[in-house]
């Protein structure tokens, strides 16, 4: 061991000063682009987490330790927000994943109209969330929305989409699902395409059908587009915020509450010090789930 | 393009950018111009042009340019944001009470204590616009509102209902209308401010049963879920959910859904604050005779009495560069003759709160309805929040949750308390 170490080291001593070498731009050409991100996102973000143990009234604010902290740990909803964004996240990126890969397949295959249904299938995302919030707030209305209204018709009583607490977080979900999942199908898109077609051609001359096929060539060669997709549903799910507002405000009562809906309401309610205190806990949380999955998945990938 | 003459056209044309600040300045120096900062919302607006071009018309060498801005919570940061970075409008209208606490007046608020026309200012309306320091800092901006209910008169007149005077009878109509197939309790949780209102428009009978109710409350001695008298509200709300009077589409239903309903008579009752008379005139002026307003009835016919909320005021912020054309406006809004053009747009919507107002003689019914309480021998008393700083921002979830039946009275103030709690600290009151 010892003595593969020394015989080591100097190979790499040689090598320190070729990747040392003088880079041909000077290093001023990085202040530009280093007082931006200073500005405006260093020293907010420092300033956060000091602000965030104050007591703060936008006009003056008072140091009062890690009070705000165990406050918003208090909070009755918190815990009822943290499980909902985590049920949340969970939900919408596993439908991602699931509808988009499938629309994915059906997508790439041959079938009429293929790019009118693309299109039409990422059409949702391009739209305003709030639009697509408020947009579903009247369809979802439960006596004179039309999903209602067309459920009566079959002779079913629809149930409060977003008036029953039980139901009301579901029911964002899944338009969260409806909206996003035209990116995840175009992530998979160009996965699926960029997986040779020999690899088709070998299975099908080793008699393989098409489910096993899907199995053992596509899914397993698209894992990086599952990565991607999984990570930015998941992130965009945990700190989802502008769909909830559109649709529920948290409501009813805070039954439908993640992190960010409560944050907002802390700030709006003037806790300014409390919400700051909150979006360091948001920050925490993403940083300590999202981490991991991105180190497990990523691991997953380097192995095969 | 040679660097000489770019360099010429750019001074050319810095200069003629000169000429005409130059000129625009020379122009203002006839006239003054200022801003106006408002609530949005179609009947506040309205009866901002009214005063204002009321005003105009009178001193020509003012000009005044409205500006709008959000309602609610995302209003009150707006606020708050403009004052702390000096860039308040010249004049802003803004909530009196707990509200006008919040945005520190002592710091950021022309002292209006002296003026001429504070004279002729009611003194319930100056306790709510006075800081800290005991100094005046605004004038009033509308009439004065009740919390309560607005009935609808036809159905009333159908059924043989009389007014009710306590909650029991309150409950014995809404059983009899509830027999008769209609709606008897209209609730719109779309809009989850309006869930509160059983809960702020029983005040007047928290403190006719505890008068120190509110000064106890601050000091962090009272609590909702210990005083009966004060879990009444949260307990009246559960009360009217569990006897199954409300509309069907409560939890998705807006405000002007209820003032529909409530105008239309597709619903007997429906809590609000008169405010909302200025609205159905508006939208519904046809339907206006059919709607009566009462005051939310305790336990006890003997004191039965309306909550009071003082309406907004306006005020000057210390940054503006027009203090004089300013006051004037101010001294404008709270004379009679500013009375009289809020009228003019908005109709009378409630006493105002300047000596020498009237208002005319064809009020609709629930204005009429409203006087009573204000008259000799009527009884009336301010909100909470004109009581005391403190008012919890969680209470209208936490009402919706009541009247959805997800949780019962008593839980829901002892949440409500913890809630309050937070706001006290923010005002670093004593005793928290």
């Amino acid at each position: 061991m010892t003595a593969i170490m020394q015989t080591g080291a100097p190979t790499a001593a040689k090598a320190v000063p070729v990747l040392k070498r003088r880079s041909p731009y000077p290093a001023w050409f990085f202040l530009p682009a280093a007082i931006i991100y200073g500005l405006l996102f260093l020293l907010p973000t420092l300033a956060s987490l000091y602000f965030s143990l104050t007591r703060w009234t936008l006009f003056n604010s008072t140091f009062i330790g890690l009070d705000n902290f165990a406050q918003f740990m208090r909070e009755p909803f918190l815990v009822k927000g943290l499980i909902n964004t985590v049920i949340y996240a969970v939900i919408t990126s596993g439908l991602k994943v699931v509808l988009g890969l499938a629309l994915a397949v059906l997508l790439t295959s041959q079938i009429a109209a293929r790019g009118y249904l693309r299109s039409v299938v990422f059409f949702p995302v391009l739209v305003s969330t709030v639009g697509v919030g408020i947009t579903f707030t009247v369809l979802m209305h439960p006596t004179q929305g039309m999903i209602n209204e067309g459920l009566a018709l079959l002779g079913i009583d629809g149930p409060g989409w977003l008036v029953d607490p039980n139901l009301a977080l579901f029911s964002v979900a899944l338009v969260d699902v409806w909206k996003g999942v035209g990116l995840a199908t175009v992530i998979y898109i160009a996965g699926i395409v960029a997986i040779p077609q020999d690899y088709y051609e070998a299975a099908r001359i080793d008699g393989s059908t098409i489910w096993q096929s899907f199995l053992y060539v596509t899914l397993p060669l698209c894992r990086p587009a599952t990565v991607t997709v999984i990570i930015l549903s998941f992130i965009g799910g945990l700190r989802t915020f502008d769909l909830i507002w559109a649709m529920t405000r948290g409501g009813p009562g805070f039954a439908s509450d993640t992190i960010a809906s409560v944050i907002y309401k802390q700030y709006q309610a003037g806790f300014y010090g409390l919400s700051t205190a909150g979006n360091v806990v948001l920050f925490v949380l993403i940083a300590v789930l999202v981490i991991p999955l991105t180190m497990w998945l990523n691991r997953r990938e380097g192995h095969e | 393009m040679t660097k000489t003459s770019r360099r010429t056209t750019l001074f050319g044309f810095t200069a003629a950018l000169l000429a005409m600040t130059a000129l625009s300045s020379a122009a203002s120096a006839q006239s003054i111009s200022m801003t106006y900062l408002i609530p949005s919302g179609a009947d506040g607006v309205a009866v901002a042009e009214e005063l204002v071009k009321s005003f105009e018309a009178a001193n020509p060498d003012i000009n005044i340019d409205i500006e709008t801005r959000p309602g609610g919570s995302e209003g009150d940061n707006l606020v708050k944001t403009r004052l702390a970075t000096q860039s308040m409008a010249d004049i802003f209208r803004y909530n009196s009470g707990s509200l006008f606490q919040a945005i520190n007046p002592q710091q950021f608020l022309v002292d209006l204590t002296n003026e001429p026309w504070q004279a002729d200012v009611q003194a319930s309306f100056k306790q709510v616009v006075t800081a800290p320091d005991g100094t005046v800092r605004g004038a009033p901006m509308g009439a004065a509102m009740g919390g309560g209910i607005y009935y609808n008169r036809a159905i009333y007149e159908e059924l043989g209902l009389t007014v009710p005077k306590t909650w029991a009878e309150f409950m014995a109509n809404n059983e009899k209308i509830k027999a008769a197939g209609k709606v008897a309790v209209i609730q719109t949780y779309g809009d989850t401010w309006t869930s509160q209102l059983f809960v702020l428009a029983d005040f007047y009978n928290v403190s006719a049963a505890d008068p120190d109710f509110a000064s106890r409350y601050t000091a962090n001695e009272a609590k909702f879920a210990t005083e009966p008298a004060a879990l009444r509200g949260f307990e009246k709300l559960q009360e009217t959910f569990e006897a199954g009077l409300f509309n069907e589409d409560f939890g998705a239903a807006k405000y002007d859904d209820g003032l529909r309903m409530v105008a239309a008579g597709e619903g007997a009752h429906y809590p609000m604050l008169t405010f909302a008379t200025t609205a159905i005139a508006a939208s519904y002026p046809d339907m206006l005779d059919n709607v009566g307003f009462f005051a939310q009835p305790g336990d006890d016919a003997a004191s039965n009495g309306l909550t009071v909320w003082m309406p907004d005021g306006i005020y000057i912020p210390q940054t503006t560069s027009n203090l004089d054309a300013a006051k004037k406006f101010v001294a404008f809004v709270a004379s009679v003759e500013g009375c009289e053009a809020q009228t003019r747009a908005g109709g009378a919507s409630g006493p105002y709160l300047i000596n020498g107002c009237t208002l005319p003689d064809d009020v609709p019914p629930a204005v009429t309805d409203m006087l009573p309480y204000f008259a000799e021998g009527g009884q009336n008393g301010p909100a909470l929040e004109f009581l005391s700083p403190i008012k919890g921002p969680a209470l209208e979830q936490i009402t919706v949750e009541v009247g959805s039946g997800i949780r019962t009275a008593a839980d829901a103030a002892a949440l409500y308390d913890e809630d309050v709690r937070k706001q006290a600290q923010q005002l670093a009151l004593p005793g928290w």
